[in-house]
């Protein structure tokens, strides 16, 4: 039961990003929304190659018979976290210019683009 | 060393060196930055063709990174092989001529048109990026390597749609809508891999699809596929972004935006077909697909009519546009059990469609290029303010109208080619389906009628007495991708037999795709 945690986790998180983006009108907001998904979803490729009991993937250093987590979402996560950080710069930084333009960052008044 | 077992990491090698290169040769010469591009992105096209002639006579080809053998032992005795794989058949050779092509173009298309911009170097980098991206979209073979590219892609696209945020607002609105629709794409994309991951323990695509059993999850995964990748293929209802974005970027980009939107729908037909195949239920997801493409006609055209904007109401278009490969290819995924109904119409059917993908990347780049055209010596977009064009701007007017008679479905050129396969085996599956597509087509023709009009016909305007036709590097640009319409629209019959049905022959039969992996299992 108590192994599921993580996974309740995950919902939580997905739940509050979308939810974020759906009701809040603030782009910093919008752009905390996306970076809660992400968050989330990394928890659980994380969670996916957990082992109770297990040590790290280490195969040079492991004493024998040790169970071992899994190595590969470790990898995979990595690289979404550093893909992560590649969007949200890049988010934050279009939202910069929309201020800079706008004035503001409220999303109903940045409609300049509509129809 | 033989280099010709290594083109497919060259395809994608040489833009990303050459992506990290434009800035360091920027920084000496500003004007060597297009000439550099241009000259990669050559190269590219150029092996990109060879390695289409070898995988259409050969066979479909897998390049290996890491481990040769999937049993592989390190000296130690640990089997654990680290292998990525390209695998590449003749359905991602297809998309991967079009990249190819409309790269090279929107480079070609770039050296007058961004001249008088700042930040050339970065410009041409993100480009470069952008086309690494798509290229690795459609060669991969490996589901998270295909994630990574899908980032790749969609980054490199978000700064070159804001690239003019600098000094204006609209840009940054535009490029921020598509950064949140694709970051969400991509986790949700990264989601299923986890799915996939945490069942069966394997990332590759063809490996994932020998072992597949449409488990629960295997359904929860294939429902966050089908509607992200749709949106990022810019199918109603998730459209909202594809207006703004294709109508802010600069012209060239845009076009490669359309290419980027077509892989994102190569990959949904990729999970489908290649990695889902008759394990699913064809019949309510073909509908589910078809229902998109109805949707997106539909939707699509009708919006495009109302505006005034040339390159919003092409944008609409190209949403329109991507309905009928929605159409054609769910026809074909709907009929997929029954091999009957398959042979008879199933086949033609994705046949039009896939055929119509790269149609609609050649036509729409081409009309996109004309309103950047008219845009480069008008300095407006709006169709109220423009006329009597065709005066000055004979080139152009012969360019759109070419494109234009292309995107109606006009024989000679390659729309009616795609359209007509598309009709004539859509009314086998469903009369009703074929009429809305017949009556989509000559709303998009009267469209264009009143963009003609509106633009290049009437008397010179004086506002407009200055302008004269667009330098040679675009006209070339233009041309090149009107040969390629006029030649599609000769000769349908070469290009559906040999590029095309091998294409839509390798979606079908999942063991073609496959076997090239796992034979050496």
């Amino acid at each position: 039961m108590i192994g599921n945690f993580p996974y309740v986790a995950v919902v939580i998180f997905i739940g509050l990003g979308i939810y974020t983006l759906m009701f809040k009108k603030n782009l910093i907001k919008i752009a905390i929304g996306v970076v809660l998904i992400e968050n989330g979803v990394n928890l659980f490729l994380i969670t996916l190659g957990y082992r109770k009991g297990a040590i790290a993937p280490i195969y040079t250093q492991a004493p024998s018979g040790q169970a071992m987590v899994l190595p590969t979402p470790q990898a995979l996560t990595l690289t979404s976290i550093v893909i992560g950080i590649a969007t949200t710069a890049l988010i934050l930084s279009v939202a910069m210019m929309i201020y800079k333009h706008y004035g503001t960052l409220d999303t109903d008044q940045v409609r300049r683009l509509r129809g | 060393m033989n280099l010709s077992n290594h083109i497919p990491i060259l395809i994608v090698a040489i833009p990303l060196l050459a992506a990290f290169l434009v800035p360091l040769i920027g920084r000496i010469n500003k004007k060597a930055t297009g000439t550099l591009t241009t000259l990669a992105l050559s190269v590219s096209l150029i092996l990109t063709i060879t390695l289409a002639v070898k995988i259409l006579t050969v066979g479909p080809q897998a390049y290996v990174f890491g481990a040769t053998s999937p049993s592989l032992t390190l000296p130690s005795g640990l089997k654990f092989p680290i292998r990525i794989m390209f695998q590449i058949d003749a359905m991602g050779i297809f998309m991967g001529l079009i990249t190819a092509v409309v790269s090279f173009v929107g480079a070609v298309y770039s050296l007058v048109f961004m001249k008088q911009h700042s930040g050339l170097d970065k410009y041409y980098s993100l480009l470069l990026l952008l086309t690494v991206g798509m290229f690795g979209m459609e060669f991969t073979g490996d589901m998270f390597n295909f994630f990574v590219f899908l980032e790749i892609a969609s980054i490199a696209s978000v700064a070159l749609i804001s690239f003019r945020g600098i000094d204006l607002g609209e840009p940054a609105e535009a490029g921020f809508k598509y950064m949140v629709v694709s970051s969400i794409s991509a986790l949700m994309v990264l989601f299923a891999v986890g799915i996939f991951y945490g069942q069966y323990d394997i990332l590759n695509f063809a490996a994932i699809a020998s072992v597949i059993k449409y488990s629960q999850l295997d359904k929860i995964a294939l429902g966050l596929l089908i509607p992200v990748l749709a949106m990022k293929a810019g199918a109603v209802p998730m459209h909202m972004w594809t207006p703004d974005a294709y109508s802010e970027a600069p012209a060239p980009i845009t076009m490669m935006l359309v290419a980027t939107s077509q892989a994102s729908l190569y990959a949904l037909f990729r999970v489908v077909f290649s990695l889902y195949n008759i394990s699913l239920n064809a019949l309510t997801v073909g509908w589910i697909i078809i229902i998109f493409g109805l949707l997106s006609m539909f939707i699509g055209v009708t919006m495009a009519i109302i505006q005034k904007d040339i390159k919003r109401l092409m944008a609409y278009h190209a949403v329109s546009q991507t309905g009928y490969m929605f159409l054609g290819v769910g026809v074909g995924l709907a009929v997929l059990a029954n091999p009957v109904a398959l042979n008879q119409y199933g086949i033609t059917a994705m046949e039009g469609g896939i055929f119509h993908i790269m149609n609609h990347a050649m036509y729409k780049g081409l009309l996109f290029l004309t309103a950047g055209a008219l845009f480069f010596r008008t300095g407006t977009k709006n169709l109220d303010k423009m006329g009597g064009l065709a005066h000055s701007m004979k080139y152009t007017t012969i360019f759109f109208i070419i494109g234009a008679a292309a995107i109606a479905g006009l024989p000679p050129f390659n729309g009616f080619a795609s359209k007509l396969l598309i009709y004539e085996s859509v009314y086998k599956f469903n009369p009703l389906l074929s009429i809305i597509a017949m009556v989509v087509s000559i709303l998009t023709l009267a469209s264009f009628v009143k963009v003609f009009h509106s633009a290049f016909l009437g008397p010179k305007l004086p506002q407009f007495k200055e302008v004269k036709e667009v330098p040679r590097s675009m006209v070339f640009a233009m041309a090149v991708l009107s040969c390629i319409i006029i030649f599609f629209g000769l000769f349908p019959d070469l290009i559906v037999k040999n590029l095309v049905h091998p294409a839509v022959m390798s979606l079908i039969e999942q063991l073609q795709y496959t076997g090239t992996v796992l034979g050496g299992m």
